[in-house]
């Protein structure tokens, strides 16, 4: 396994605040390395740093083993970005944006013209190819923008929320081309919100929280930390006092969840008779019952709320 | 290096596409000059190719600054600036990019007044400094308008202010209107600060063959303002563009 991108106490500040503190991680080749944070947790910092875009405050990060300082350029060369809060040029038609990017990576014409061909074709957009991107919706513009960061077939590509916003079809899309991708052997760094979506994409997590790193670690890795600890899902047919459950034995905690009671258990199997038992006492029907595992989402809150 | 001047024609493409393919640009380009030039001169008993030439370095003038200043603030609105801040440019080739772009307007769109000239009857008696002069006077102009647009803004309208604010006064000093020799000594001291004397000055020797300085001494002072404006300009956007995003 080679390390593709090295980032070592990397560091930026704003004015005396600190969005991204003192760092360290490694992505190995072909990975796909999610980047999870609640917002305003550094994320686009560290990409927009990892990208080039910005200048860190302090720390070092190598691209391919290109110190980002000294050769910034050729760094920049072999990846592909889709930032967050991005537009290709309105302006100017989607065929002439690939083109443009093309250019500056200096892909060669002909080699360009195929290139171009190929990504519109694949992301449904050749026949509005020569149409100008104000013309196009949303979606289709974040797949314009996938596409012109793939223009110089990159072998890592950052990708900073693609799918926020997007419909599930679009999403769809967007997510099966990072698998195809991925498959195809390039490196993929992403930053999301969506558990569900780290979940099913990455190798591996990052999450970030205050401009810290809480946890890095398979998905499955980072759901047996907080293992052990259990829970029991259950909806009656009227609202009841969350205290009375937080009596039953075993029972740590108790949350609402929309019109379910989610309780925290070591003992699920006793929760449940307990609440069996409760049910009867309190002439209360049970609509739902369910015991759970912990998610992605679960270990992201605990792990968030710790710091924070 | 040969990578990053193809790398800024590209991005001149760009702009070229973007900003310059617009009728009102254009249309201002030329008509603006005119007009403020009209404003001054009717009513006075000058000849026609001192007029030509005075005419000729204001429309370079106007038109090498109008987009440059402009590009900037619009890409921050439009949000396409960090696509090409992650691109493997440096900010010396992208603001060479957008120089290029505007140089290429100022030199097509100073014809016109050349054309109206040659149209009246004025003969140009040294082309080829002429040529030299324009393209010369179209970097040194584009790259101040780089200047105007380093704030990290993304409103067009307060670059505009800030530009017009400068522009102005300098047509005022750069003897256009009354040739630095009838300025009084404030005046030429004056001029001697603007970029835009030099051109005048060059163009009066390309159309009339006389000249208040040496053709050495315009040349390389528009060459010097444009290295002082380019290094600048470079230095001012490094630091801001980060902060546009
Ligand atoms: N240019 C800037 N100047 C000052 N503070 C900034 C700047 N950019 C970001 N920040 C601050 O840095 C912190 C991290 O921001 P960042 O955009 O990296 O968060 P994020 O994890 O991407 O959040 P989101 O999920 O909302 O996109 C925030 O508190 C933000 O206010
Ligand atoms: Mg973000």
């Amino acid at each position: 396994m080679k390390t593709v991108i090295e980032v070592g106490e990397l560091t930026k500040d704003y004015n005396g605040f600190t969005a991204v503190d003192h760092i360290s991680f490694e992505v190995e080749e072909g990975e796909i390395f999610g980047f999870l944070g609640p917002n305003g947790a550094g994320k686009t910092t560290t990409v927009r740093i990892l990208t080039g875009v910005i200048k860190p405050t302090s720390g070092k990060v190598s691209i391919m083993g290109f110190d980002l300082r000294s050769e910034s350029i050729k760094a920049k060369q072999i990846i592909g970005v889709v930032p967050e809060l991005s537009n290709a040029y309105n302006e100017l038609s989607a065929w002439n944006n690939l083109q443009f990017m093309a250019d500056l990576y200096g892909v060669p014409k002909n080699h360009a013209k195929k290139r171009a061909e190929e990504l519109l074709n694949k992301f449904n957009l050749y026949d509005r190819k020569d149409h100008k991107v104000k013309t196009f919706s949303k979606g289709m513009k974040q797949k314009l923008i996938l596409a012109m960061s793939l223009m110089n077939d990159p072998e890592i590509l950052f990708l900073d929320e693609p799918t926020s916003g997007l419909d599930v079809i679009s999403a769809r899309l967007i997510k099966d081309m990072v698998l195809e991708l991925n498959k195809g052997g390039k490196t993929i760094f992403l930053t999301t919100h969506y558990m569900e979506e780290a979940n099913e994409l990455c190798s591996r997590v990052a999450i970030i929280n205050h401009g810290k790193i809480a946890a890095i670690d398979a998905p499955e890795k980072l759901k047996m930390r907080i293992a052990g600890l259990e829970w029991v899902e259950v909806s009656f047919d009227m609202p009841v006092d969350a205290s009375d459950l937080l009596d039953l034995s075993g029972v740590i905690d108790v949350r609402m969840s929309g019109d379910k009671l989610r309780l925290y258990t070591n003992e699920p199997g006793r929760t449940i008779y307990q609440l069996v038992d409760y049910s009867r006492s309190n002439n209360l029907e049970i609509v739902m019952l369910n015991t759970l595992t912990p998610t992605l989402e679960d270990v992201f809150i605990k792990l968030t709320e710790e710091k924070g | 290096m040969i990578d990053q001047l193809k790398r800024a024609c590209a991005i001149a493409k760009k702009d070229i596409r973007i900003y310059y393919m617009k009728g009102p640009v254009v249309i201002f380009g030329i008509l603006f000059p005119v007009f403020l030039f009209l404003a001054f001169v009717i009513g006075r008993d000058l000849t026609v190719d001192f007029l030509i030439a005075g005419l000729l370095s204001m429309t370079i003038f106007f038109t090498s600054m109008s987009i440059t200043p402009v590009i900037a603030p619009t890409e921050t609105q439009t949000r396409s600036l960090e696509r090409l801040a992650a691109a493997p440019v440096s900010i010396t080739t992208i603001l060479l990019g957008d120089m290029l772009a505007s140089v290429l307007f100022g030199i097509g769109i100073s014809l016109v007044p050349i054309m109206v000239g040659m149209a009246i009857g004025v003969t140009v008696e040294h082309p080829f400094i002429l040529a030299a002069g324009i393209v010369l006077a179209a970097f040194c102009f584009s790259a101040m308008g780089l200047i105007f647009s380093s704030t990290p803004t993304s409103m067009t309208s307060t670059v505009m202010m800030i530009s017009t604010m400068v522009k102005f006064p300098l047509v005022f000093i750069s003897g256009i209107f009354i040739p630095v020799g009838e300025l009084p000594l404030w005046g030429q001291v004056l001029a001697l600060a603007s970029p835009l004397t030099y051109i005048t000055d060059l163009c009066r020797y390309s159309f009339q063959g006389t000249n208040y300085y040496s053709i050495l001494v315009d040349a390389t002072a528009l060459m010097i303002f444009f290295v002082i404006f380019m290094t600048v300009a470079i230095k001012l956007h490094g630091r801001s563009l980060p902060k546009r995003l």
